[in-house]
């Protein structure tokens, strides 16, 4: 029976759409209607790992879930200080399981947003977010900035559903009753369609920012004619149009937090926007890429009062970000397992950090096999979350919403799989 | 469960300090009981604590904790074999929470304002609270929907809407935050008196708040409205204050209680015309509320040191970045609220801080019924929860104040009334504001009072009430209450000698509030549009599902009388 169900999350990019249309047929998804290309590819479904493995003398090895799970605990008692790491693209109640695993061994739990935004988040330590919605935006904003992402290639839907192109209650004109300005380092397909493109030089946000900063705190006469390459007239009329609009967002991505300065772009960013609602109102947000690292940030904070690198080892919450964050942990080689979930350290993590996880035992949970598959000990295969089990997740601007469950699997889910190695470690421990 | 021989204070059933014993069975208290007997001899004895105004979960908490890192690093506890570990001061973690209320006798705590568009995660918050039980209000000050029923005067529909927003958010009652300001916000500015129209929506605060409270009672809803006034924060607002209240008095309540419960009066019991002739107008307010039984408050005792500030009252949290030059927080919540987030302290020589410091403790002793004034520290916004003791200890000592005075700001002597005050609360009253009262004015029937069939939550402090004076062995006082030798909820000791010894989940308390079919479908059709047009998320996408309340107390409300449940 062709079951058609709606109103379906996508559980891909930050923006969580939840107007997506799924076809189900005798427990198969056949048609994704609504969702960007990368979002049906999601939900359609690719190749699967098949079953747990185990590496024997180099190669991986079939095994049943009970033995994974066994030798996934012995590995994390095991260890000395055990890494926790990922959790971006699944369900909040997973990393609750995970917090409660690692609160048990000791481990360090951090989630992919150290590898993203990160720097957002410590700019956000510095300064606070003033932020909003998607709707308020998509109802509000009469001026869009995308400062150093590319949501036409990154987040397919952001703009007609949220930003640019969006009609809402005081923006009935969508696209025309808007402008848009687009700073990036190259000409995106974003830039082509703005009405504004501030090309800067590669690593001179700061300076940019600082500039704009200074025009609108009234300082222009201080500047000189040229700030890294960019005039100080186009400045000023960049600075106008901001200070004119009658609600301005800026959405920022990987090009603001990951070029030099980091954090200091970001703080800078923040403090920008907290400026200018001396004279507006303004709003900035951070265009997340994975469909829930919002979420991992929100059940981290609230579990432990820090928004990710969150050490255990103390056995209360530990948090020093340039200490305990995944990077620095593996690049001094301070840990010694890892449990990688619903993430790909070995394509996105800096090649001595990659090494370093290969030489230590790790436990991957995923549904999909990826390069950390590569070297990983032991392969868990779960359920997609989204598609196969519930769970809520966290869009990009702090909305909660619950994942739907569109079709029955043999796989466990994360929360049961996290479940069964707690119970095992638990076990392991009182048999010692 | 039997408690021998305590000194049991039980003012909802007229017991004031007797020595008796108390039975629970079956998490309730009854006639008599088996089991686990409790040596409470000499000690004193209450109902589990109710606090009825605590900021203890949803995004604006979230957010205080990712933006203040510094503030997580106190209060660090690690996890014990009972309990999970614990961080921050100001913004503690969920489990704190759960344990430091148990800590101080507390069994019960009501999360003050949801928007319904972010009460998934409130309750995903409460639920990892653990011990006490809970609830969360829900605001609709600034609702797109709200304001245009208001507009159009359809109460039907409005009653509708209220009974589906609480439904939707599994809420328990109706929050009113800076009325119409949210909106305004939205576009960045504010309403700035109670007939100030709201942009774009033509109706004023004054009409937004009458027709919620006509409508809560009409829903006959367990609360009445729960309001934080226009224009808070401001010198001179003792005015607004005293002008809303007015609006509300010829309201009939459908219940055994006010028709308007006002939050954190200390806010909004400001004289002067700015902050450098700041003064105390707490004895206005308080004589007021001596004359009018409509309305109750809770205070929003400042206390010194580090707090947080975190309100729905967006523009105002932007007047505090800028007076205080924080870091702020805001967020915009599309169609609904807005709120913010800034990082404070108060300060013992700041002349204002030692003013707002004063007017809570005046507030709460010159307002001669105790029943009208519930303790609270609007947790974290005048400090954290953690300081109760030390606000009765206040109350309870006119020699302690005067202790406090001396490291003050001398404007507390001249600005405010505190000084002449000579009231000293005794442990009756001190029950009242923080078990019987609050519960009362929440409509919890089964909490604040030790009556057979009561929820067995009780407090037994290490205090001998027969012993000691409480106006001279102040110290006494705040180390006892601080620590509970035992605290009891629903049949289970969870605290003994202070410590946590258990740790049950506790329940969450929402309403369900019945209105005629037609009303809801006609509500319905017209806000299925709304969320095609202007909510950035589908309308089945919105509400709370059950698995995010995991353990519901649904108390039944509606516009037909309710039927006896056998």
């Amino acid at each position: 029976m062709r079951l058609q169900i709606e109103d379906v999350l996508c559980t891909f990019c930050g923006c969580l759409c939840d107007d997506i249309k799924v076809e189900v047929d005798e427990g198969r998804i056949e048609k994704v209607r609504g969702a960007c290309r990368l979002g049906s590819s999601k939900i359609m479904g690719h190749n699967r790992i098949k079953s747990p493995m185990i590496r024997v003398n180099g190669e991986l090895k079939e095994i049943s879930y009970e033995e994974a799970y066994r030798r996934a605990a012995e590995i994390l008692i095991n260890a000395r200080h055990p890494l926790l790491y990922g959790w971006a693209s699944t369900t909040c109640e997973a990393l609750k399981k995970g917090i409660l695993l690692a609160e048990e061994i000791g481990g360090v739990v951090d989630t992919t947003a150290t590898v993203c935004h990160g720097p957002s988040i410590i700019g956000i330590e510095e300064k606070g977010a003033v932020g909003s919605t998607l709707g308020q935006i998509k109802n509000r904003a009469d001026l869009i900035v995308f400062w150093g992402c590319n949501p036409s290639e990154a987040h397919p839907r952001h703009t007609l559903r949220y930003s640019s192109n969006a009609c809402g209650r005081f923006t009935p004109d969508g696209r025309k009753g808007r402008k848009v300005l687009v700073v990036d380092v190259r000409e995106t397909r974003t830039a082509r369609n703005a009405d504004r493109f501030l090309r800067i030089q590669p690593g001179t946000d700061y300076e940019i920012i600082s500039a704009l900063r200074m025009i609108i705190g009234g300082k222009a006469d201080s500047l000189p004619e040229d700030v890294a390459g960019v005039s100080k007239k186009e400045l000023i009329e960049i600075a106008e149009m901001m200070k004119s609009a009658k609600f301005g967002a800026i959405f920022f991505g990987l090009g603001l937090t990951h070029s030099r300065g980091r954090y200091k772009n970001v703080d800078n960013a923040l403090s920008l926007v907290s400026e200018l609602n001396s004279h507006t109102k303004f709003v900035i947000m951070a265009m997340r890429g994975h469909y829930n690292v919002t979420g991992a940030g929100q059940v981290l904070a609230w579990s432990s009062g820090y928004p990710m690198a969150v050490d255990y080892a103390r056995g209360a919450p530990y948090y020093n970000p340039g200490e305990t964050s995944c990077c620095d942990l593996l690049s001094r080689r301070d840990v010694d397992a890892a449990l990688i979930i619903a993430s790909d350290p070995a394509s996105n993590l800096p090649r001595g950090c990659v090494e370093a996880l290969a030489e230590m035992p790790v436990i991957q949970i995923d549904p999909f096999e990826n390069p950390t598959t590569l070297f990983a000990d032991v392969v868990i295969p779960s359920a997609i979350a989204g598609i196969e089990v519930e769970g809520t997740a966290y869009r990009m601007d702090g909305l909660s919403l619950r994942l739907r469950k569109l079709v029955d699997v043999e796989y466990p889910g994360d929360v049961e799989i996290l479940q069964a190695i707690l119970d095992n470690v638990r076990r392991l421990r009182d048999d010692n | 469960m039997i408690i021998k021989g305590g000194i049991v204070y039980d003012p909802a059933n007229g017991i004031f300090g007797e020595e008796m014993d108390i039975c629970i069975e079956n998490g309730r208290i009854a006639e008599d009981a088996g089991g686990e007997v409790i040596d409470a001899r000499g000690l004193l004895v209450m109902p589990g604590g109710v606090d009825a105004h605590s900021h203890i979960a949803g995004p604006k908490l979230n957010t205080g904790r990712i933006m203040r890192p510094d503030d997580s690093r106190m209060g660090t506890e690690p996890r014990t074999r009972v309990c999970r570990p614990s961080t921050g001061y100001t913004v503690p973690n969920c489990y704190a929470i759960g344990y430091r209320y148990a800590r101080l006798g507390y069994t019960t705590a009501f999360e003050a304002a949801t928007p319904i568009i972010e009460a998934r995660h409130t309750h995903e918050e409460l639920e990892e609270i653990p011990i006490v039980d809970k609830g969360a209000l829900t605001l609709f000050g600034s609702n797109w929907t709200v304001m245009e029923c208001v507009r159009e005067n359809d109460m039907d529909m409005l009653a509708a809407y209220v009974a589906w927003g609480l439904r939707a958010a599994r809420g328990y009652g109706v929050k009113i935050v800076n009325p119409g300001g949210g909106e305004a916000w939205g576009f960045g500015s504010n309403v700035k008196s109670v007939h100030d129209p709201v942009p774009h929506f033509d109706v004023t605060p004054a009409q937004i708040i009458r027709a919620l409270a006509e409508v809560n009672e009409r829903l006959r809803l367990p609360h009445s409205i729960h309001l934080h006034f226009n224009n808070l924060g401001r010198p001179g607002n003792y005015t607004t204050a005293i002008e809303t209240l007015e609006l509300l008095k010829d309201i009939k309540p459908s219940r055994m209680r006010q028709v308007v419960h006002v939050a954190h009066m200390q806010f909004s019991a400001y004289g002067g015309t700015g902050w450098k002739d700041f003064e105390s107008k707490a004895s206005a307010i308080a004589e007021y509320f001596n004359q009018t039984n409509h309305a109750t408050m809770d205070l929003g005792q400042i206390i010194f040191g580090p707090a947080t500030t975190m309100t729905a009252d967006a523009p105002l949290e932007y007047a505090n970045a800028r007076i205080g030059h924080q870091k702020w927080s805001n967020h915009d919540i599309e169609l609904e609220e807005s709120s913010g987030v800034v990082p404070w302290v108060y300060t013992r020589k700041m002349p204002v801080n030692a003013v707002q410091w004063a007017i809570g403790l005046e507030l709460a002793l010159l307002t001669k019924d105790p029943w009208k004034v519930v303790m609270t520290t609007d947790h974290p916004n005048g400090g954290p929860f953690v300081n109760y003791p030390e606000i009765i200890s206040l109350l309870m000592s006119r020699e302690k104040r005067e202790e406090e005075m001396k490291t003050l700001h001398e404007v507390v002597r001249s600005r405010s009334t505190l000084p002449s005050i000579e009231r000293e609360m005794d442990w009756s009253e001190i029950v009242i504001m923080t078990r019987a009262a609050p519960a009362r004015i929440l409509g919890l029937e089964d909490k604040g009072h030790l009556g057979i069939g009561a929820d067995g939550d009780v407090s037994i402090y290490n205090i001998r009430p027969d012993e000691i004076d409480p106006s001279k062995d102040h110290a006494v006082v705040k180390a006892g209450m601080s620590r509970a030798k035992y605290t009891i909820k629903g049949g289970a000791v969870v605290v003994r000698d202070g410590e946590i010894v258990a740790a049950p989940q506790g329940r969450t308390y929402w309403v369900d509030a019945a209105v005629p079919e037609s009303d809801m479908d006609r509500m319905l059709s017209s806000l299925k549009e709304k969320f095609e047009r202007y909510y950035s998320i589908r309308m089945s996408n919105y509400m709370v599902q059950d698995a995010y309340v995991p353990n519901p107390v649904v108390v039944n409300a509606g516009m037909q009388p309710l039927k006896e449940v056998i």
